[in-house]
């Protein structure tokens, strides 16, 4: 089933917005990809799914680009937060987990998938954040 | 003391004794690059932990002019980092632990951050120390050994983090913060690069201690576009002013947040201290002497050797442990994530 949605949002609130309305469609072991470009909003973006998702508004989502992965308990599970931005090679994932995130069946979020192309499994939610020239933001979710 | 550190993207060890005298401070990156046949820069891989971490031990001991039996004891960092490469140099220390029948102690990498002034300075307890660096940005006042109290941390990315991603935007070579350092010092008038910006203050007003750098890169990534001419190019003019802005924006922040720090801190701190690679930033540098100086107190940095991950400052904060009797177990375990004050409750300010 193919789906496409797309969203403009005017600010974060509004961002946020949009990552509570499509929080309840991840299930446990969905795998959703962020694109684009650096400042866009794809932390931002984790960070009001991971809180939407636990209940906890005020939850710290730090940036994942030093640590690589972050990972947060959720009610029935977990979410693993993959900043994947300073990989130099694809292989360097399985350094971070990344079978035993596939196999235990938790919610994957990644930034710069696009590093692990060829590993990424075949059915991805994917979430492309386009900023456009007045400062609002083009949200397009598909699966 | 013997210190290992591998729990980020570089194999380090380092031999100082308890008199705070570094004999030794080996980092792979730096011998490989020193090597006539070259080599390869350990990436985040715990293979090129594997493969490099003997070679900078016995390096470290040889540059120290110390044998195995000189040792007393052996630290070695147990997270929080990467778990594959924070369980390389843990395995190591350990097996040369046991093998020399010497005491081993598992170090939290931040606290080597965090007592490094002490190794560099003599600092005296308690003091205020930023830590600001491309992973971290944190406010801790450090009160004796082990004893941390978190006033503050960043709530999206760290200060190094905006540095190196809005130097991207701006088509700086990696690594980002010493290049736009040098392009904003091109800058001849500051006063009207940020009037003519007006890149917003994160937080501005907001309670407590902690930082937000993700809406200056954002608003970077704007002004950038706006900036762009038909050919795609931004004249270095431009450039120029954008990065002055930024690193004036970025100072402002982390000196305003460390004000508050020093006004709301339950006891008055010593000194003021940054440590990281941030630090370095002349901009951020001066901010935070000004604000030092404003509040009575010494400022102090660690020199850069200190600053970027180290085996030195793990073998300090393994010697400031070690004098006050712990020893740990060879079952101490890899920590990816190992908060420094996780035994204490975070301060509401």
């Amino acid at each position: 089933m193919a789906f496409n949605k797309v969203f403009h949002v005017k600010n974060e609130a509004e961002l946020a917005k949009v990552a509570a309305d499509i929080a309840p469609c991840l299930a446990r072991g969905t795998v959703l990809v962020l694109e684009g470009d650096l400042g866009a909003g794809k932390t931002a973006f984790a960070r009001a799914l991971i809180r939407h998702i636990s209940g906890d508004t005020e939850r710290e989502v730090p940036s994942p680009t030093f640590t690589l992965v972050q990972t947060y308990d959720i009610p029935d599970g977990e979410i693993w937060h993959f900043d994947l931005y300073r990989l130099k090679h694809p292989e360097e994932v399985y350094e971070l987990g990344w079978e035993d995130a596939l196999a235990s069946g938790t919610i994957l979020m990644i930034e710069w998938a696009e590093r692990i192309s060829p590993l990424l499994p075949r059915f991805c939610v994917r979430v492309v954040i386009k900023p456009e020239a007045d400062g609002t933001r083009t949200i397009t979710v598909k699966a | 003391m013997l210190g290992i550190e591998t729990s980020c993207d570089e194999t380090a060890a380092s031999v100082v004794t308890d008199d705070a005298r570094i004999l030794s401070n080996v980092i792979y990156s730096q011998l490989v690059q020193h090597a006539p046949h070259g080599g390869v820069v350990p990436e985040i891989a715990a293979r090129a932990h594997l493969e490099s971490v003997g070679r900078v031990v016995d390096e470290a001991l040889k540059q120290a002019g110390v044998t195995w039996s000189d040792l007393s004891a052996v630290s070695a960092t147990a997270g929080p980092g990467l778990i594959g490469g924070v369980m390389v140099g843990l395995m190591t220390g350990k097996a040369i632990a046991a093998h020399l029948d010497k005491p081993f102690l598992g170090i939290n990498h931040l606290e080597g951050h965090a007592l490094s002034p002490r190794l560099s300075h003599g600092v005296e307890f308690p003091y205020m120390l930023l830590l600001v660096s491309g992973g971290h940005t944190q406010i801790l006042l450090v009160e004796d050994v082990g004893q941390y109290r978190l006033l503050g941390t960043t709530v999206d990315d760290a200060a190094g983090e905006c540095f190196d991603k809005t130097a991207k935007l701006l088509s700086l070579p990696q690594p980002g913060g010493p290049h736009l350092e040098k392009l904003a010092g091109k800058c001849t008038d500051l006063a009207s690069a940020i009037a003519r910006f007006d890149l917003p203050r994160p937080l501005l007003g907001k309670k407590g201690c902690d930082f937000s750098f993700s809406g200056l890169k954002t608003a970077v990534r704007e002004k950038l576009e706006a900036l762009t001419t038909p050919d795609g190019t931004v004249k270095e003019s431009d450039a120029v002013d954008l990065a002055a802005a930024l690193q004036h924006a970025i100072a402002g922040h982390l000196s305003a947040r460390l004000k508050k720090a020093l006004e709301s801190a339950p006891q008055k701190p010593k000194a003021l201290v940054a440590a990281g690679g941030v630090a370095a930033n002349g901009a951020v540098r001066a901010a935070l002497e000004k604000l030092a100086s404003e509040a009575g107190l010494p400022f102090m940095a660690p020199p850069s050797s200190l600053c970027t991950d180290n085996g030195a400052m793990i073998a300090w904060a393994g010697i400031e442990h070690f004098r006050r009797g712990r020893t740990d177990g060879m079952d101490v375990a890899a920590r990816p994530r190992w908060p420094l004050d996780e035994n204490r409750v975070k301060l509401s300010t």
